[in-house]
Protein backbone atom coordinates (compact mmCIF):
# COMPACT_ATOMS: atom_id res chain seq x y z
CA UNK A 1 0.00 0.00 0.00
CA UNK A 2 2.31 2.44 1.03
CA UNK A 3 4.74 0.98 -1.90
CA UNK A 4 2.01 2.46 -3.83
CA UNK A 5 1.08 5.20 -2.47
CA UNK A 6 5.04 6.56 -3.25
CA UNK A 7 5.07 5.68 -6.90
CA UNK A 8 1.86 7.53 -7.16
CA UNK A 9 3.14 10.55 -5.39
CA UNK A 10 6.44 10.19 -7.91
CA UNK A 11 4.29 9.86 -10.78
CA UNK A 12 2.33 12.84 -10.17
CA UNK A 13 5.02 14.86 -9.14
CA UNK A 14 7.12 14.18 -12.47
CA UNK A 15 4.23 14.59 -14.19
CA UNK A 16 3.95 18.01 -12.57
CA UNK A 17 7.04 19.22 -13.20
CA UNK A 18 7.33 17.78 -16.76
CA UNK A 19 4.49 19.97 -16.97
CA UNK A 20 5.55 23.47 -16.04
CA UNK A 21 8.40 23.00 -18.34
CA UNK A 22 7.75 25.98 -20.17
CA UNK A 23 10.10 28.64 -19.29
CA UNK A 24 9.73 31.71 -20.31
CA UNK A 25 11.22 35.89 -19.67
CA UNK A 26 9.40 39.21 -20.71
CA UNK A 27 12.39 41.31 -20.24
CA UNK A 28 15.20 39.47 -22.56
CA UNK A 29 17.58 41.39 -23.87
CA UNK A 30 18.32 41.70 -27.78
CA UNK A 31 21.35 44.03 -28.36
CA UNK A 32 22.71 45.48 -31.89
CA UNK A 33 25.99 46.18 -32.42
CA UNK A 34 28.11 47.45 -35.59
CA UNK A 35 31.38 48.14 -35.75
CA UNK A 36 33.60 50.18 -38.25
CA UNK A 37 36.45 52.33 -38.35
CA UNK A 38 34.40 55.16 -38.61
CA UNK A 39 31.75 54.91 -35.56
CA UNK A 40 30.38 52.15 -33.44
CA UNK A 41 26.69 51.86 -33.00
CA UNK A 42 25.21 50.16 -30.22
CA UNK A 43 21.38 49.92 -29.17
CA UNK A 44 19.76 47.86 -26.49
CA UNK A 45 16.43 46.13 -25.86
CA UNK A 46 15.34 44.66 -22.86
CA UNK A 47 11.50 43.99 -23.54
CA UNK A 48 12.02 41.42 -25.60
CA UNK A 49 9.43 38.36 -25.21
CA UNK A 50 11.09 34.37 -24.78
CA UNK A 51 9.19 30.93 -24.51
CA UNK A 52 10.96 27.80 -24.37
CA UNK A 53 9.25 24.61 -24.20
CA UNK A 54 11.96 22.52 -22.57
CA UNK A 55 10.38 18.65 -23.35
CA UNK A 56 10.64 19.71 -27.36
CA UNK A 57 13.21 21.97 -27.16
CA UNK A 58 10.76 24.83 -29.06
CA UNK A 59 11.97 28.05 -28.62
CA UNK A 60 10.70 31.56 -29.78
CA UNK A 61 11.67 35.04 -29.27
CA UNK A 62 10.23 37.99 -30.05
CA UNK A 63 10.89 41.77 -29.93
CA UNK A 64 9.48 45.09 -30.93
CA UNK A 65 11.97 47.06 -33.34
CA UNK A 66 11.27 49.92 -31.63
CA UNK A 67 12.27 48.94 -28.15
CA UNK A 68 15.72 49.36 -29.33
CA UNK A 69 17.32 52.51 -27.59
CA UNK A 70 20.27 54.24 -29.15
CA UNK A 71 22.55 56.70 -27.91
CA UNK A 72 21.72 58.91 -30.25
CA UNK A 73 17.81 59.81 -30.73
CA UNK A 74 18.39 60.53 -34.80
CA UNK A 75 20.14 57.17 -34.90
CA UNK A 76 17.15 55.81 -33.36
CA UNK A 77 14.95 57.34 -35.75
CA UNK A 78 16.98 56.25 -39.36
CA UNK A 79 16.77 53.08 -37.62
CA UNK A 80 12.91 52.71 -37.55
CA UNK A 81 12.24 55.42 -40.68
CA UNK A 82 14.69 54.30 -43.27
CA UNK A 83 16.44 50.48 -42.73
CA UNK A 84 13.83 48.59 -40.30
CA UNK A 85 11.04 50.40 -41.43
CA UNK A 86 9.13 49.74 -38.20
CA UNK A 87 5.60 50.97 -39.13
CA UNK A 88 5.79 48.24 -41.36
CA UNK A 89 7.25 45.62 -39.88
CA UNK A 90 7.04 46.35 -35.95
CA UNK A 91 8.14 42.89 -34.77
CA UNK A 92 11.12 40.65 -35.07
CA UNK A 93 10.99 37.11 -34.25
CA UNK A 94 12.75 33.89 -33.62
CA UNK A 95 11.16 30.24 -33.82
CA UNK A 96 13.73 27.68 -33.56
CA UNK A 97 14.52 24.38 -31.73
CA UNK A 98 17.52 23.02 -29.76
CA UNK A 99 18.78 20.87 -32.03
CA UNK A 100 20.96 18.97 -29.50
CA UNK A 101 18.30 18.95 -26.68
CA UNK A 102 19.85 15.88 -25.32
CA UNK A 103 22.85 16.92 -24.24
CA UNK A 104 21.20 20.29 -22.14
CA UNK A 105 19.91 18.99 -19.06
CA UNK A 106 17.89 21.73 -17.32
CA UNK A 107 17.55 19.95 -14.20
CA UNK A 108 20.99 20.01 -13.65
CA UNK A 109 23.41 22.84 -13.18
CA UNK A 110 26.09 23.34 -15.51
CA UNK A 111 26.63 25.21 -18.89
CA UNK A 112 25.49 23.36 -21.66
CA UNK A 113 26.82 24.88 -25.17
CA UNK A 114 23.52 23.99 -27.54
CA UNK A 115 23.00 24.86 -31.79
CA UNK A 116 19.69 26.61 -32.19
CA UNK A 117 18.11 26.37 -35.46
CA UNK A 118 15.14 27.61 -36.52
CA UNK A 119 13.31 31.34 -38.44
CA UNK A 120 14.91 34.21 -37.72
CA UNK A 121 12.55 37.14 -39.67
CA UNK A 122 13.17 40.64 -39.65
CA UNK A 123 12.00 43.45 -41.76
CA UNK A 124 9.57 41.09 -43.00
CA UNK A 125 11.76 38.61 -44.44
CA UNK A 126 12.58 34.91 -43.16
CA UNK A 127 15.98 33.09 -43.41
CA UNK A 128 16.68 29.43 -41.68
CA UNK A 129 19.71 30.13 -39.46
CA UNK A 130 21.54 28.09 -37.06
CA UNK A 131 23.06 29.85 -34.01
CA UNK A 132 25.17 29.44 -31.12
CA UNK A 133 23.35 29.23 -27.87
CA UNK A 134 24.45 28.71 -24.15
CA UNK A 135 22.38 27.38 -21.24
CA UNK A 136 23.22 28.04 -17.97
CA UNK A 137 21.62 26.12 -15.08
CA UNK A 138 21.97 27.28 -11.71
CA UNK A 139 20.29 26.62 -8.41
CA UNK A 140 16.89 25.97 -10.88
CA UNK A 141 17.08 28.83 -12.56
CA UNK A 142 17.95 29.06 -16.30
CA UNK A 143 19.06 31.61 -18.48
CA UNK A 144 20.42 31.48 -22.52
CA UNK A 145 22.79 34.02 -24.62
CA UNK A 146 23.60 33.62 -27.92
CA UNK A 147 25.79 35.72 -30.48
CA UNK A 148 25.30 36.04 -33.71
CA UNK A 149 25.61 38.02 -36.97
CA UNK A 150 23.21 39.14 -39.35
CA UNK A 151 24.01 40.86 -43.08
CA UNK A 152 21.43 43.39 -43.26
CA UNK A 153 21.21 42.64 -47.27
CA UNK A 154 20.13 39.64 -46.75
CA UNK A 155 16.81 41.08 -45.19
CA UNK A 156 16.35 43.42 -47.73
CA UNK A 157 17.81 46.38 -45.82
CA UNK A 158 19.52 48.51 -48.28
CA UNK A 159 22.54 50.70 -46.79
CA UNK A 160 22.89 53.93 -49.11
CA UNK A 161 26.44 54.34 -50.27
CA UNK A 162 27.04 57.83 -48.21
CA UNK A 163 26.57 55.62 -44.76
CA UNK A 164 28.39 53.00 -45.97
CA UNK A 165 31.51 53.54 -44.10
CA UNK A 166 29.54 53.95 -41.23
CA UNK A 167 27.52 50.93 -40.73
CA UNK A 168 29.28 46.89 -40.74
CA UNK A 169 28.23 44.81 -43.00
CA UNK A 170 27.20 42.21 -40.07
CA UNK A 171 25.59 43.07 -37.42
CA UNK A 172 26.32 41.40 -33.85
CA UNK A 173 23.02 40.09 -32.40
CA UNK A 174 23.19 39.50 -28.57
CA UNK A 175 20.79 37.85 -26.98
CA UNK A 176 20.31 37.29 -23.61
CA UNK A 177 17.91 36.30 -21.17
CA UNK A 178 16.68 35.06 -17.30
CA UNK A 179 14.30 32.95 -17.78
CA UNK A 180 11.26 31.75 -15.22
CA UNK A 181 9.04 29.07 -14.93
CA UNK A 182 5.71 29.56 -17.02
CA UNK A 183 2.47 28.92 -14.42
CA UNK A 184 -0.86 28.73 -16.59
CA UNK B 1 2.09 -9.38 -3.29
CA UNK B 2 -1.11 -11.40 -3.72
CA UNK B 3 -3.74 -10.62 -6.91
CA UNK B 4 -6.16 -9.39 -4.67
CA UNK B 5 -9.24 -7.49 -6.33
CA UNK B 6 -7.66 -4.68 -3.80
CA UNK B 7 -4.65 -4.35 -5.51
CA UNK B 8 -5.62 -4.87 -9.19
CA UNK B 9 -7.79 -2.05 -8.81
CA UNK B 10 -4.58 -0.06 -7.58
CA UNK B 11 -2.56 -1.79 -10.98
CA UNK B 12 -5.80 -0.47 -12.84
CA UNK B 13 -5.68 3.24 -11.55
CA UNK B 14 -1.50 2.70 -11.92
CA UNK B 15 -1.91 2.33 -15.60
CA UNK B 16 -4.97 4.67 -16.03
CA UNK B 17 -2.46 7.53 -14.51
CA UNK B 18 0.10 6.97 -17.03
CA UNK B 19 -2.32 7.34 -19.86
CA UNK B 20 -3.56 9.90 -18.74
CA UNK B 21 -0.16 11.65 -18.31
CA UNK B 22 0.83 10.36 -21.67
CA UNK B 23 -2.12 12.20 -23.09
CA UNK B 24 -1.55 15.14 -21.24
CA UNK B 25 2.50 15.55 -22.43
CA UNK B 26 1.59 14.48 -25.82
CA UNK B 27 -1.13 17.11 -25.93
CA UNK B 28 1.17 19.73 -24.40
CA UNK B 29 3.88 19.16 -26.84
CA UNK B 30 1.27 20.05 -29.29
CA UNK B 31 -0.07 23.02 -28.33
CA UNK B 32 3.53 24.08 -28.11
CA UNK B 33 4.25 23.57 -32.32
CA UNK B 34 1.28 25.92 -32.54
CA UNK B 35 2.41 29.58 -30.69
CA UNK B 36 4.42 29.59 -27.73
CA UNK B 37 4.60 33.31 -27.63
CA UNK B 38 1.09 33.20 -27.49
CA UNK B 39 1.38 31.40 -23.90
CA UNK B 40 2.22 35.05 -22.67
CA UNK B 41 -0.74 36.83 -23.73
CA UNK B 42 -0.35 40.18 -26.05
CA UNK B 43 0.94 42.43 -23.55
CA UNK B 44 0.04 45.54 -25.27
CA UNK B 45 2.48 48.61 -25.04
CA UNK B 46 1.39 52.24 -26.45
CA UNK B 47 2.73 52.78 -29.57
CA UNK B 48 3.97 55.95 -30.80
CA UNK B 49 4.16 57.22 -34.04
CA UNK B 50 7.07 58.81 -35.02
CA UNK B 51 8.76 61.43 -37.99
CA UNK B 52 5.71 62.31 -38.51
CA UNK B 53 8.12 65.43 -40.85
CA UNK B 54 12.12 64.54 -41.14
CA UNK B 55 12.54 68.49 -39.55
CA UNK B 56 10.89 70.37 -37.11
CA UNK B 57 9.93 72.65 -40.33
CA UNK B 58 7.68 71.96 -43.15
CA UNK B 59 9.31 74.74 -45.06
CA UNK B 60 8.50 77.85 -43.12
CA UNK B 61 5.83 77.09 -40.28
CA UNK B 62 6.81 74.67 -37.60
CA UNK B 63 6.20 71.03 -37.91
CA UNK B 64 4.86 69.16 -35.63
CA UNK B 65 8.30 67.61 -34.59
CA UNK B 66 10.31 68.76 -31.95
CA UNK B 67 14.29 68.16 -31.82
CA UNK B 68 14.86 65.16 -29.95
CA UNK B 69 15.57 65.30 -25.91
CA UNK B 70 18.80 66.65 -25.22
CA UNK B 71 19.78 67.60 -29.23
CA UNK B 72 21.07 70.58 -30.42
CA UNK B 73 20.05 71.35 -33.83
CA UNK B 74 21.76 74.69 -35.69
CA UNK B 75 19.64 75.76 -38.55
CA UNK B 76 20.71 77.76 -41.22
CA UNK B 77 18.36 79.04 -43.72
CA UNK B 78 18.18 81.35 -46.95
CA UNK B 79 15.49 82.92 -49.18
CA UNK B 80 17.07 83.84 -52.21
CA UNK B 81 15.79 87.04 -53.93
CA UNK B 82 12.53 86.87 -56.43
CA UNK B 83 13.10 84.50 -59.16
CA UNK B 84 11.77 86.74 -61.65
CA UNK B 85 14.61 89.81 -61.16
CA UNK B 86 16.30 88.05 -63.60
CA UNK B 87 19.97 87.47 -65.55
CA UNK B 88 20.62 90.23 -63.72
CA UNK B 89 20.17 89.79 -60.21
CA UNK B 90 20.94 85.69 -61.24
CA UNK B 91 17.27 85.18 -61.07
CA UNK B 92 17.65 86.00 -57.19
CA UNK B 93 21.01 84.45 -55.96
CA UNK B 94 22.37 87.90 -55.40
CA UNK B 95 20.06 88.52 -52.54
CA UNK B 96 19.58 86.79 -49.67
CA UNK B 97 17.53 86.48 -46.30
CA UNK B 98 19.22 84.18 -43.75
CA UNK B 99 17.97 82.74 -40.25
CA UNK B 100 20.25 81.15 -38.25
CA UNK B 101 18.90 79.18 -35.30
CA UNK B 102 19.68 77.25 -32.21
CA UNK B 103 17.46 75.19 -30.94
CA UNK B 104 16.85 72.64 -28.60
CA UNK B 105 15.09 69.59 -27.02
CA UNK B 106 14.45 70.09 -22.88
CA UNK B 107 12.66 66.86 -22.58
CA UNK B 108 10.59 64.53 -24.57
CA UNK B 109 7.82 66.99 -24.93
CA UNK B 110 9.47 70.01 -25.22
CA UNK B 111 11.65 72.53 -27.42
CA UNK B 112 12.70 75.65 -27.33
CA UNK B 113 14.75 78.18 -29.55
CA UNK B 114 16.26 81.35 -30.44
CA UNK B 115 17.30 82.50 -33.77
CA UNK B 116 18.12 85.87 -35.66
CA UNK B 117 16.57 86.66 -39.27
CA UNK B 118 18.44 89.65 -41.16
CA UNK B 119 14.83 90.60 -42.59
CA UNK B 120 13.81 93.54 -40.17
CA UNK B 121 16.79 92.34 -38.46
CA UNK B 122 14.53 90.14 -36.32
CA UNK B 123 15.48 87.96 -33.27
CA UNK B 124 12.85 85.50 -32.19
CA UNK B 125 12.74 83.15 -29.54
CA UNK B 126 10.06 80.18 -29.29
CA UNK B 127 9.01 76.82 -27.20
CA UNK B 128 6.71 74.13 -28.79
CA UNK B 129 5.20 71.98 -26.45
CA UNK B 130 3.81 68.43 -27.14
CA UNK B 131 0.37 67.83 -25.49
CA UNK B 132 -1.02 64.65 -27.36
CA UNK B 133 0.98 62.22 -29.15
CA UNK B 134 -0.26 59.95 -31.89
CA UNK B 135 -0.41 56.11 -30.82
CA UNK B 136 -2.33 52.96 -31.30
CA UNK B 137 -1.88 49.96 -28.50
CA UNK B 138 -2.59 50.54 -25.17
CA UNK B 139 -3.48 54.16 -25.89
CA UNK B 140 -5.13 55.06 -29.25
CA UNK B 141 -4.68 58.71 -30.01
CA UNK B 142 -5.84 59.93 -33.50
CA UNK B 143 -3.53 62.91 -34.08
CA UNK B 144 -0.76 64.91 -32.27
CA UNK B 145 -1.48 68.18 -30.74
CA UNK B 146 1.34 70.66 -30.02
CA UNK B 147 1.73 74.15 -28.22
CA UNK B 148 3.29 76.66 -29.83
CA UNK B 149 4.31 80.38 -28.89
CA UNK B 150 7.08 82.64 -30.31
CA UNK B 151 8.23 86.32 -29.36
CA UNK B 152 9.91 88.41 -32.36
CA UNK B 153 11.86 91.58 -31.63
CA UNK B 154 12.16 93.60 -34.82
CA UNK B 155 15.81 95.59 -34.40
CA UNK B 156 15.86 97.24 -37.90
CA UNK B 157 16.05 101.22 -37.39
CA UNK B 158 12.63 103.31 -36.52
CA UNK B 159 11.13 104.40 -40.33
CA UNK B 160 10.40 107.30 -38.47
CA UNK B 161 12.94 108.10 -36.25
CA UNK B 162 11.44 112.01 -35.12
CA UNK B 163 8.26 110.71 -33.85
CA UNK B 164 8.22 108.88 -30.24
CA UNK B 165 8.80 105.32 -30.70
CA UNK B 166 8.02 102.63 -28.21
CA UNK B 167 10.32 99.25 -27.55
CA UNK B 168 6.71 97.50 -27.45
CA UNK B 169 6.46 98.45 -31.29
CA UNK B 170 8.92 96.15 -31.98
CA UNK B 171 6.98 92.76 -30.40
CA UNK B 172 5.29 90.39 -32.40
CA UNK B 173 4.04 87.35 -30.60
CA UNK B 174 2.46 84.07 -31.70
CA UNK B 175 0.14 81.37 -30.94
CA UNK B 176 0.06 78.64 -32.49
CA UNK B 177 -2.19 75.02 -32.33
CA UNK B 178 -0.56 72.39 -34.74
CA UNK B 179 -2.72 69.09 -35.17
CA UNK B 180 -1.39 66.69 -37.00
CA UNK B 181 -1.77 62.98 -38.31
CA UNK B 182 0.63 60.81 -39.37
CA UNK B 183 -1.57 58.90 -42.05
CA UNK B 184 0.74 56.20 -43.24
CA UNK B 185 4.29 55.70 -43.44
CA UNK B 186 4.64 58.32 -46.50
CA UNK B 187 1.63 60.74 -45.55
CA UNK B 188 1.30 63.08 -43.18
CA UNK B 189 -0.94 66.39 -42.91
CA UNK B 190 -1.21 68.79 -40.17
CA UNK B 191 -3.54 71.94 -39.51
CA UNK B 192 -2.28 75.16 -37.78
CA UNK B 193 -4.71 77.33 -36.55
CA UNK B 194 -2.28 80.95 -35.95
CA UNK B 195 -2.61 84.06 -34.15
CA UNK B 196 -0.29 87.11 -34.46
CA UNK B 197 -0.45 89.86 -32.80
CA UNK B 198 1.54 92.71 -33.63
CA UNK B 199 1.67 95.76 -31.34
CA UNK B 200 2.17 98.20 -33.90
CA UNK B 201 0.60 97.91 -37.43
CA UNK B 202 0.82 100.51 -40.41
CA UNK B 203 -3.28 101.77 -40.65
CA UNK B 204 -6.10 101.56 -38.53
CA UNK B 205 -7.64 99.28 -41.29
CA UNK B 206 -5.34 96.71 -40.86
CA UNK B 207 -5.77 94.46 -37.87
CA UNK B 208 -3.11 93.72 -34.64
CA UNK B 209 -4.19 90.33 -34.29
CA UNK B 210 -4.42 88.48 -37.38
CA UNK B 211 -5.85 85.19 -37.39
CA UNK B 212 -4.69 82.59 -39.86
CA UNK B 213 -5.31 79.08 -40.65
CA UNK B 214 -2.24 77.02 -41.84
CA UNK B 215 -2.69 73.59 -43.94
CA UNK B 216 0.84 71.68 -44.20
CA UNK B 217 2.00 68.39 -45.36
CA UNK B 218 4.36 66.04 -46.58
CA UNK B 219 4.53 63.17 -48.78
CA UNK B 220 7.46 60.73 -48.93
CA UNK B 221 8.66 59.46 -52.18
CA UNK B 222 11.45 57.24 -51.19
CA UNK B 223 13.13 57.01 -47.55
CA UNK B 224 15.35 59.75 -47.92
CA UNK B 225 13.12 62.00 -49.49
CA UNK B 226 9.95 63.83 -49.15
CA UNK B 227 7.62 66.30 -51.17
CA UNK B 228 6.49 68.88 -48.53
CA UNK B 229 3.40 72.22 -48.86
CA UNK B 230 2.54 74.56 -46.51
CA UNK B 231 0.08 77.21 -47.64
CA UNK B 232 -1.08 80.03 -44.84
CA UNK B 233 -4.57 81.40 -45.25
CA UNK B 234 -5.21 84.74 -43.20
CA UNK B 235 -8.98 84.96 -42.85
CA UNK B 236 -9.92 88.11 -44.99
CA UNK B 237 -10.26 91.65 -43.71
CA UNK B 238 -7.49 91.54 -41.61
CA UNK B 239 -4.36 92.55 -43.66
CA UNK B 240 -3.45 95.44 -46.40
CA UNK B 241 -4.10 94.61 -49.60
CA UNK B 242 -0.52 94.19 -50.76
CA UNK B 243 0.01 91.53 -48.79
CA UNK B 244 -0.64 87.75 -49.79
CA UNK B 245 -0.97 84.81 -48.45
CA UNK B 246 2.44 82.42 -47.58
CA UNK B 247 2.63 79.57 -50.08
CA UNK B 248 5.30 77.29 -50.37
CA UNK B 249 6.76 74.12 -51.98
CA UNK B 250 9.39 71.89 -51.63
CA UNK B 251 11.74 68.92 -51.05
CA UNK B 252 13.84 67.69 -47.76
CA UNK B 253 16.66 65.28 -48.43
CA UNK B 254 17.94 63.20 -45.12
CA UNK B 255 21.71 62.67 -45.57
CA UNK B 256 22.75 61.28 -41.98
CA UNK B 257 22.83 63.88 -39.51
CA UNK B 258 21.69 66.35 -42.18
CA UNK B 259 18.26 67.41 -43.18
CA UNK B 260 18.34 69.66 -46.66
CA UNK B 261 15.55 71.62 -47.72
CA UNK B 262 15.22 73.21 -50.61
CA UNK B 263 12.07 74.96 -51.58
CA UNK B 264 10.04 77.69 -53.12
CA UNK B 265 7.78 80.05 -51.54
CA UNK B 266 6.67 83.75 -51.76
CA UNK B 267 7.65 84.59 -48.53
CA UNK B 268 10.77 86.11 -47.34
CA UNK B 269 10.61 86.01 -43.80
CA UNK B 270 11.28 82.63 -41.90
CA UNK B 271 9.34 83.52 -38.66
CA UNK B 272 5.65 83.65 -38.27
CA UNK B 273 4.86 87.45 -37.98
CA UNK B 274 6.79 87.97 -41.66
CA UNK B 275 5.79 85.02 -43.51
CA UNK B 276 2.16 84.73 -42.24
CA UNK B 277 1.32 88.49 -42.10
CA UNK B 278 4.06 90.22 -44.74
CA UNK B 279 4.52 88.04 -47.42
CA UNK B 280 4.54 90.61 -50.63
CA UNK B 281 5.42 87.94 -53.58
CA UNK B 282 2.75 86.97 -55.81
CA UNK B 283 3.06 83.27 -56.88
CA UNK B 284 1.22 83.98 -60.84
CA UNK B 285 3.28 86.94 -61.43
CA UNK B 286 6.89 85.04 -60.63
CA UNK B 287 7.66 86.64 -57.45
CA UNK B 288 9.07 83.27 -56.01
CA UNK B 289 12.15 82.67 -53.43
CA UNK B 290 14.23 79.70 -54.07
CA UNK B 291 15.22 78.95 -50.11
CA UNK B 292 16.99 76.42 -48.00
CA UNK B 293 17.10 74.92 -44.96
CA UNK B 294 19.92 73.00 -43.59
CA UNK B 295 19.47 71.56 -39.98
CA UNK B 296 22.54 69.83 -38.20
CA UNK B 297 21.65 67.83 -35.21
CA UNK B 298 23.80 67.49 -32.22
CA UNK B 299 23.82 65.09 -29.70
CA UNK B 300 24.54 67.04 -26.37
CA UNK B 301 23.42 64.93 -23.41
CA UNK B 302 23.53 61.01 -24.27
CA UNK B 303 20.53 58.81 -23.71
CA UNK B 304 21.83 56.85 -20.14
CA UNK B 305 22.76 53.65 -21.00
CA UNK B 306 20.07 50.84 -21.54
CA UNK B 307 20.67 48.48 -18.38
CA UNK B 308 23.80 46.65 -19.24
CA UNK B 309 24.42 42.73 -19.14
Amino acid sequence: MKKIIITLTALICTASVINAQKLFSRAAYLGFYSNTKMEDIKADNNKANVVLDVPTGAIEISGLVKSFEFEKALMQEHFNENYMESDKFPKTTFKGKIDNLAAVNFTKDGTYNSKVTGDLTMHGVTKKVTVDGIFKVAQGKVTCESKFFVVPEEYNITIPNTVRDNIASKIEITFKANLEELKK
Amino acid sequence: MNCTPKTLRKGMLIAFLFFIFNQATTAQSDTSEVDLLSLLGEEEEINYSSAAFKSTRVINGHSIENVASGVLDFRISHRFGFINTGFYEAFGLDGATIRLGLEYGVNDRLMIGAGRSSFNKAYDAFFKYKILRQSTGKKNMPISLSWFSSIVCNTIKWQFPERENYFSSRLFYTHQLLIARKFNDKLTLQLSPTAVHRNLVRTKAEANTVMALGGLGRYKLTQRLSLNAEYFYVLPNQLADQFRNSLSLGVDIETGGHVFQLHLTNSTSMVEPGFVTESVGDWMNGDIHFGFNISRVFTVVRKKEAKDW
